[in-house]
């Protein structure tokens, strides 16, 4: 069998050079200090997106995008197709995991200001990559066509349509009409399937290219301080790993215990429902459009809110430029303000839509 | 202009133009055509009677919902039900007698007005008109 295995491995090794690789993960070194801990968020990020591929093409199975069907089908997959709803709720589940940890990798790296020079271009598509995701979970919202998710897509849409001079083109280019419908449904499911997961494989190689080129930021803070160092594989990998069974495990926990629901089909000509909110990872915009009145000055309150919206995104995704201090390997300390800010803005809107869900009526 | 130069601009400006030929199809083809809606003018919204003094009913004018409310006061109003902040399907509300947008918390009063909440607009009001056995409601003009 050793021989069976050995032999295997040589015919693969001559042509695939894989003791070249082999020898590079062992001799890469990854630093470990106070803060690596808030590394793993990456890889655990990689391995949820994973996740997504393979129960997203096993979904693939049995859904149809149609507004006549899509509904039954999802309800076909969760109640008559054995372990559909597993494979729905992992889904599911995974999703919001997914753009939690995402956020939590995110705001980590900024707070390490990893995103210093040489690592601009992994900060930029690492803030890409979490959008892309934002939209595959708006996308992947309307897919089921029940009435939260279905009045969630007239919302969303209608705030994209509200952007200055390119609004309505985009809006029209999103909904494929000039209502949420068939032809809607058609869209999401093509940017869910096709369109986004090419843009995601494409960045996602980028980014972990540039992770493998790069290696490890070393916080400012303690740079010049002595550090232990771990060998990327197999330590590193090992410690993944164990990160990886536990999400694996929360998972699995949840999607028995809190299978995901199915939720009523959509309506076009009912009312909207009352409590109607987004997807978590909307509702901190959700709640600020809640509170802006009207008309603020001479610029209607929605315009007002995604023009805000914006700037401090276009800031957020051009840090590793703005911040000089930091490109320099000295605190920022006006950053790290930026950050918090943003970082209790986006928890205590998020907050108050579930604590206060009358706010502002 | 040398011949190094112009052979440059000739092959970019021939692969750009090939770049464009390629990109015009496929930028045309994600964006849907237009299609013309109906135009719809009228439509029997309810049977006389159906509808109880405080309370509304949500129907289908042209390609969007519309409200026809039968008011405390039993006057019957008509406008449309989408809100002008969001495009959510606004829900009348028995207890306060205004429409109610549950996405943003828009409120309008009986004559579409906005009473608070972020919408900028009213909403739009339609005739109302008793024919026979139908209520028919069509577009003011």
């Amino acid at each position: 069998m050793k021989k069976l295995a050995q032999s295997l491995f040589g015919y693969f090794d001559e042509r695939f050079k894989l003791q070249g690789l082999i020898g590079y993960s062992k001799h890469k070194m990854v630093p470990e200090h106070e803060y690596s801990f808030w590394y793993y968020f990456g890889g655990i990020s990689l391995f949820l997106a994973a996740i997504q591929i393979a129960t997203g093409i096993m979904l693939l199975l049995y859904y149809t995008p149609s507004i006549e069907s899509a509904h039954e089908s999802v309800q076909f997959i969760m109640s008559s197709v054995k372990f559909g709803w597993l494979i729905r709720s992992v889904h599911s589940w995974t999703a919001n995991i997914l753009i939690g940890i995402l956020f939590v990798h995110m705001f980590s790296t900024f707070f390490l200001k990893a995103y210093r020079k040489p690592r601009e271009l992994t900060w930029m598509t690492g803030f890409l990559l979490l959008v892309l995701f934002m939209a595959f979970g708006f996308s992947g919202y309307l897919l089921p066509w029940n009435e939260l998710s279905y009045f969630a897509t007239r919302v969303g849409t209608d705030v994209a349509g509200s952007l200055p001079l390119i609004g309505g083109w985009l809006k029209t280019l999103i909904l494929g009409g000039p209502s949420v419908s068939q032809a809607t449904l058609s869209r999401f499911f093509w940017f869910h399937v096709a369109l986004l997961p090419l843009a995601a494989f494409f960045l996602m190689g980028i980014h972990v290219l540039l992770v493998q080129t790069l290696g490890m930021s070393v916080p400012v803070k303690i740079k010049d301080k002595k550090h232990k160092e771990i060998s990327f594989f197999p330590d590193f990998i090992y410690k993944d790993a164990l990160g990886w069974t536990l999400i694996l495990f929360l998972i699995g926990v949840l999607c028995v215990f809190l299978p995901w629901e199915v939720g009523k089909k959509a309506d076009p000509f009912a009312a909207t429902p009352l409590g109607i909110k987004p997807e978590w990872y909307f509702t901190f915009m959700f709640t600020t459009l809640k509170l802006v009145p009207s008309h603020v000055l001479f610029i209607e309150g929605e315009q007002l809110v995604i023009l805000a919206l914006m700037i401090g995104a276009a800031i957020w995704f051009l840090a590793p430029y703005l911040d000089r201090k930091a490109a320099r390997d000295k605190p920022s300390p006006l950053f790290t303000w930026f950050g918090i800010a943003a970082l209790l803005y986006i928890v205590a809107f998020t907050v108050l839509t579930y604590a206060v869900p009358k706010i502002g009526q | 202009m040398d011949r190094r130069r112009f052979i440059n601009i000739f092959a970019g400006g021939s692969f750009a133009a090939t770049l464009a030929a390629f990109l015009y199809p496929v930028i045309r083809y994600v964006l849907p055509p237009k299609q013309a809606e109906a135009v719809q003018k009228k439509v029997a919204a309810a049977r006389t009677g159906e509808l109880a003094p405080n309370s509304a009913k949500i129907f289908k004018f042209g390609s969007t919902p519309a409200v026809l409310i039968n008011t405390q006061e039993g006057k019957l109003v008509a406008m449309s039900a989408v809100c002008t902040h969001l495009t959510c399907t606004v829900t009348f509300e028995t207890s306060t007698g205004t429409l109610f947008c549950p996405c943003h918390n828009g409120r309008f009063d009986m004559a579409g007005h906005v009473i608070s909440g972020p919408p900028p607009k009213p909403l739009e009001v339609y005739d109302v008109e008793i024919a026979g056995p139908d209520i028919f409601v069509s577009k003011k003009g």
